[in-house]
């Protein structure tokens, strides 16, 4: 995508631009902790969306993760003070 | 130190944290017979990620078409469970859903040739909402859904280190 000009399509409707996407590409490119480290590469379009969609579902995967133990946690009838502390703690935040 | 999400930490993190706590506190106040069976302790974490859900999409509210989808997915989830007939109401959301964010820009399929329709379509899963979006939109919708479970992630840290 390097070195194109924008071009707009052919219909009377407002078109997306090429620089448009390229924006919007490379903010994503900074999300990504995977390509963040390679900010000055030519990173493809194709690859950042990639990357993009398994960060995601690295997230989707890391929260079901965290539910699953939290519920491992309140399970532990044992001290209530346990839970407790769990619970004060995340108020800290 | 430089916040690279752009977002306001304190207002969105504890808008979601607030809730978060709420719904928390409600499930383990539902204490089961059996509250350490496998059952239970599956139900329970259902309701937990539900409440996770939930709280990230209401701290965000309409704002977004994706938390505006994730928020009519929640709500006809509910709907469902206490009424199996709900189908037309919550294909008339939908509808609404879709027109609001494919009325803008032009239709997703313009980005012939430039090689990346089936990420973008694989990201389109992925993304509350992300069929109806055109490219531009979805770039932009992924860049703060990916904020949002970041800052989802971190809520739970305190128990990650155990």
């Amino acid at each position: 995508m390097s070195g194109r000009r924008s071009r707009s399509k052919q219909s009377s409707v407002s078109s997306i631009t090429d620089d448009q996407i390229t924006d919007l590409v490379s903010k994503l490119q900074h999300l990504i902790p995977e390509l963040r480290r390679r900010r000055f590469d030519k990173v493809s379009t194709s690859k950042v969306l990639q990357e993009t969609c398994n960060y995601i579902r690295s997230l989707h995967r890391e929260v079901e993760d965290l539910s699953d133990r939290l519920s491992q946690l309140l399970a532990s009838t044992d001290s209530d003070s346990d839970q407790a502390a769990i619970i004060r703690s995340l108020l800290m935040q | 130190m430089n916040n690279p999400h752009h977002l306001n930490p304190t207002s969105l993190k504890s808008r979601f944290t607030t809730r978060f706590l709420r719904a928390l506190t409600k499930i383990r106040a539902q204490k089961p017979i059996s509250s350490s069976s496998p059952t239970e302790i599956f139900r329970r974490y259902r309701r937990i990620k539900v409440a996770a859900d939930k709280s990230m999409a209401y701290s965000v509210r309409s704002r977004r078409i994706w938390s505006r989808a994730m928020l009519w997915k929640l709500r006809s989830r509910s709907y469902r469970r206490q009424d199996p007939c709900s189908g037309r109401r919550s294909g008339k959301t939908n509808q609404a859903i879709m027109k609001k964010s494919s009325n803008e820009n032009t239709t997703t399929r313009r980005e012939d040739g430039v090689g990346f329709v089936e990420e973008a379509d694989e990201l389109r899963q992925l993304v509350p909402g992300g069929e109806t979006m055109n490219l531009c939109n979805l770039l932009d919708e992924t860049a703060h859904y990916i904020k949002c479970l970041t800052t989802q992630v971190q809520l739970f840290s305190p128990i990650g280190k155990g």
